[in-house]
C-alpha cells in the first residue's frame, strides 16, 4: 500500500460483503416465499423481505463504491486522502443510519414506520428501492456529500488523472441524480417519470462509469499496460454509455402514459445500450493479452474478465432481450424482468466490487496476493457464484417465457395466481442454485480470512 | 490505427455526445410535460386519489405488486385491477377479507384494517390509475 489513508477502505469493505451476505439470506427467503407462499407470514411479509433485499444491495454497492475510492484515489492523486477521519466517521454514520433503518422494516409494520418517521412530512417512501424513510434519505445525501467533499478535496490538491476523473464525475452524478428521489408528486405517471432518473441513471448511466473506471484502474495495475492506452478506452466506454443510455431511458416510458414517441426513441437508443458493455470486454482483454507483467494475483484478473463479460450479458444480452416496445409489450413486469435485474446487477456492480476487493485487500494486509491454495479457493467462489447466478437467470427466463404466453399471448389468458401455481418447478430450481450461490459467497468471504498457521506451507 | 483515433478525440466524442443527449432528454422531457394532460387522467387526480396513493405507498404494496408493470412480481398487476374486477366493490372487498394469517400454503397478502374512508380512497386510487392512457397495456385483462 502506497498511502497509509487508504486503508480506511478495509472498513468499507468489510461491511460491504457482510451485508452482501444478509442479502443473500433474504434473497433465498424470498425465494422460498415463491414456493411456499405462507413462508413466514405474517413475520416477514414477503414485501418486507423483498424491500430489506434490495436495499441491502444498493447499500452494499455504496460501501463498495466508497471503499473503491478511498483505495484507488489516494493512490491515483499521489497523497494521502484529505481526511481518513472524515472518512471514518462517515463509515459509522452511514453503518448506523444503514442498520437502523433494516430494523425498522422487520420490527414493525411498514405503515407504522411510516408514521413514526413522519412521512406525511415529506411523503418519499413506499417506491421501489426508495422505500427508505426521508431522514434516511437525507442521511444518505449527508453522507455523500462528505464522501464526495474528502474524495474531491485529494483529486483537487493531487495529481488528476482520467481515472479519478471519471470516477468523480460517475460519484457526482450518482448523488446529484439520488435527489429526484425526493420529488414524488401525486400524479402518478409523473411520480414514476422522474422515479426512473435515478434508478435507470443510475444502473445505466453513472454507475456504468464508476464502474468502467474502477475496472480500468486495476487492470493499469495488474497488467502494467500504458495509461495512455487504457484512458482512450475509457473514453470510448463512457462517451457510448451516455450517448446511449440517457435516451435509452425512454425503454422504462412505454406504458405508464407517457407519450407514444417513446416508443421509437427508446427501442433505438436503448439497443444500441450492449455497445458499451460489448466495448469493455474488448477492453478487458485486449488489456490482458497485451500485459507487461505478470501480477502474481491470478484471482483479481478473473474477476476484471468475469466482470466484463457478465456484465455484458447481463446487461447488454439480457437487456436487449426485451428492451424493444413490440417485445417489451409483453415481457413488461414479468419473471424476465427478474432474470435481467439480477444478471445484471450480479454481473456489473456486485462483480466489480469484489474485484476491487480481490486487488485491493491483500495489499492493505501486506503482501502483493494471496497464497496460492487462497487463490484457488477465491476462484472456486467465483465460479460458484457466477455459474449459479447464471442457472438463476436462466430458470427465471424459463419461468418468464411461460408467464408470458400463459397468462398474456394466448388465446384464452390465465390468470395470474393459476400461471404462477404451474411454473412453480421453475422456482424450487432457483431456490437450488441460490443455495450454491451462496455456498460461493461464504467461500470468498473464508477465502480472506487469516490462515491457520500451517496451512499455508502445507499447500 | 493508434494515431487515427486519438485520446482527445475520445474525450471529445465524450464531451460533446454526453451534453447533446442531455439536452435532447431535457427537450423531451419538457415536450412529455406538455403532452401529459391529455394522457395522465390528471382531471380525476382528486384529493380522494391523492390520499389512496399515500396508502398506497405507506403500506407498501409495490413490494407485492406491480402497477403499471412496475414493482414487484410476487402478485398480480394492480393497474387494470379496476377493470378485472369491474369496479369498487370488488377490490374492497378482496382487501378487507384477507384472512390475519394468511392462507396456509398459498402466497398471502397482509390483512392492513383500513377503514371504509381508507379503502375507498385506495379503490379510488386504482380505479384513476386504470384511466391512464397505457397505449393499450397490458395485453389482456389478467394483466
Ligand atoms: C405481502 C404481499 C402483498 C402486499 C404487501 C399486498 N398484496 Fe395485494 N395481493 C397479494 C397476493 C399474493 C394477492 C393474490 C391473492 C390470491 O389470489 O389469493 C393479492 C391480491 C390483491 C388484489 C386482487 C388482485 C386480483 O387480481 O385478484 C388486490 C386488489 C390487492 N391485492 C390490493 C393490494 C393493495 C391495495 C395493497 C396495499 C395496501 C396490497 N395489495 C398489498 C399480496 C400482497
Ligand atoms: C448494469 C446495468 C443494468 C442493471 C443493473 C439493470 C437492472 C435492471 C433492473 C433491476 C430492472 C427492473 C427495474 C424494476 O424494478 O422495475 C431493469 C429493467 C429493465 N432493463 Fe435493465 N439493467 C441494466 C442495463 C440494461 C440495459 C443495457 C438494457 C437494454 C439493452 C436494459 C433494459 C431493461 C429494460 C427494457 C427494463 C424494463 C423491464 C420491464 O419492462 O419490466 N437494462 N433493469
Ligand atoms: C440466493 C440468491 C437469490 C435469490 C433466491 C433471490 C431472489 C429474489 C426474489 C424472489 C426477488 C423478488 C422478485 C419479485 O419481485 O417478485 C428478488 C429481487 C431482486 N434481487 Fe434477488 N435473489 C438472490 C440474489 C440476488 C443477488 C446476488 C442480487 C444482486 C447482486 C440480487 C438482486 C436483486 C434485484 C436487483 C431485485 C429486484 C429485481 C427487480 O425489481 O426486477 N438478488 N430476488
Ligand atoms: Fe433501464
Amino acid at each position: 500500500m502506497q498511502y497509509q489513508s487508504q486503508g480506511v477502505a478495509k472498513l468499507y469493505f468489510m461491511a460491504a460483503i457482510g451485508l452482501f451476505i444478509a442479502q443473500i439470506i433474504f434473497g433465498l427467503i424470498l425465494g422460498l416465499q415463491y414456493v411456499m407462499g405462507d413462508f413466514l407470514f405474517p413475520a416477514i411479509p414477503f414485501n418486507v423481505a423483498r424491500m430489506v433485499h434490495t436495499n441491502l444491495l444498493i447499500v452494499w454497492l455504496l460501501f463498495g463504491f466508497m471503499g473503491a475510492s478511498y483505495y484507488l484515489v489516494p493512490e491515483e492523486a499521489g497523497r494521502e486522502l484529505y481526511s481518513p477521519g472524515l472518512a471514518k466517521l462517515m463509515f459509522w454514520i452511514f453503518l448506523i443510519a444503514g442498520a437502523l433503518t433494516i430494523v425498522g422494516y422487520l420490527a414493525v409494520p411498514y405503515a407504522t414506520l411510516a408514521k413514526i418517521t413522519r412521512n406525511s412530512l415529506l411523503p418519499t417512501m413506499g417506491r421501489e428501492f426508495l422505500e427508505q424513510p426521508w431522514i434516511t434519505k437525507v442521511g444518505i445525501v449527508v453522507v455523500a456529500l462528505a464522501f464526495l467533499f474528502n474524495v474531491g478535496m485529494t483529486v483537487l490538491t493531487g495529481r488528476k488523472t482520467v481515472v479519478t476523473v471519471v470516477l468523480l464525475t460517475g460519484l457526482v452524478g450518482l448523488a446529484v441524480l439520488f435527489l429526484f428521489s425526493f420529488y414524488n408528486p401525486d400524479n402518478l405517471v409523473l411520480d414514476k417519470y422522474y422515479w426512473w432518473w435515478v434508478v435507470h441513471l443510475w444502473v445505466e448511466g453513472v454507475w456504468e462509469l464508476i464502474l468502467a473506471a474502477i475496472l480500468a484502474f486495476v487492470l493499469i495495475k495488474t497488467t502494467g499496460v500504458d495509461r495512455e492506452v487504457i484512458e482512450k478506452w475509457l473514453y470510448v466506454i463512457i462517451a457510448m454509455t451516455l450517448i446511449t443510455g440517457i435516451i435509452g431511458t425512454g425503454h422504462h416510458y412505454y406504458w405508464i402514459g407517457t407519450p407514444t414517441y417513446w416508443q421509437w426513441f427508446g427501442s433505438i437508443f436503448s439497443a444500441l445500450e450492449p455497445i458499451p458493455f460489448f466495448v469493455m470486454v474488448l477492453f478487458a482483454f485486449n488489456t490482458i493479452n497485451q500485459r507487461k507483467r505478470e501480477h502474481p494475483n491470478k484471482a483479481t484478473v478473473l474477476w476484471a474478465m468475469g466482470t466484463a463479460v457478465m456484465a455484458f450479458l447481463g446487461a447488454g444480452v439480457w437487456g436487449f432481450l426485451h428492451t424493444l416496445a413490440p417485445v417489451n409489450y409483453y415481457t413488461h413486469g414479468t419473471q424476465i424482468t427478474a432474470a435481467h435485474g439480477h444478471l445484471a446487477f450480479f454481473g456489473a456492480y456486485a462483480m466489480v466490487v469484489m474485484t476491487i476487493i480481490s486487488y485491493a485487500v491483500p495489499i492493505m494486509n501486506g503482501q502483493e496476493a494471496k497464497s496460492n491454495r487462497l487463490q484457488v479457493m477465491e476462484m472456486w467462489s467465483f465460479w460458484l457464484m457466477t455459474v449459479s447466478m447464471v442457472f438463476i437467470t436462466l430458470f427465471l427466463t424459463g419461468a418468464g417465457i411461460l408467464q408470458v404466453y400463459l397468462q398474456r399471448y394466448t388465446a384464452d389468458p390465465l390468470p395470474f395466481m393459476l400461471v404462477q401455481d404451474k411454473i412453480a418447478l421453475f422456482y424450487w430450481m432457483r431456490v437450488g442454485a441460490g443455495v450454491i450461490f451462496i455456498v460461493g459467497a461464504l467461500l470468498f468471504v473464508l477465502s480472506f480470512l487469516p490462515e491457520r498457521k500451517g496451512a499455508a506451507q502445507a499447500a | 490505427m493508434q494515431e487515427i483515433f486519438t485520446k482527445s478525440m475520445a474525450r471529445n466524442i465524450y464531451y460533446g455526445g454526453s451534453l447533446f443527449f442531455v439536452l435532447l432528454f431535457l427537450v423531451l422531457t419538457f415536450d412529455t410535460h406538455k403532452a401529459l394532460p391529455q394522457r395522465d387522467n390528471r382531471a380525476n387526480l382528486t384529493e380522494q386519489v391523492a390520499a389512496g396513493k399515500r396508502l398506497w405507498e405507506e403500506n407498501n404494496c409495490i413490494g407485492c405488486h406491480t402497477l403499471l408493470g412496475e414493482g414487484a412480481y410476487y402478485a398480480p398487476e394492480l393497474g387494470n385491477v379496476f377493470v378485472r374486477y369491474g369496479g369498487k366493490e370488488g377490490i374492497k372487498a378482496f382487501i378487507q377479507s384477507r384472512p390475519a394469517n394468511g392462507i396456509p400454503g398459498r402466497r398471502s397478502m397482509p390483512q392492513f384494517n383500513f377503514n371504509a374512508e381508507e379503502l375507498d380512497a385506495l379503490a379510488e386510487f386504482l380505479k384513476y390509475a386504470s384511466e391512464i392512457n397505457t397505449d393499450k397495456w397490458p395485453p389482456n385483462v389478467q394483466g
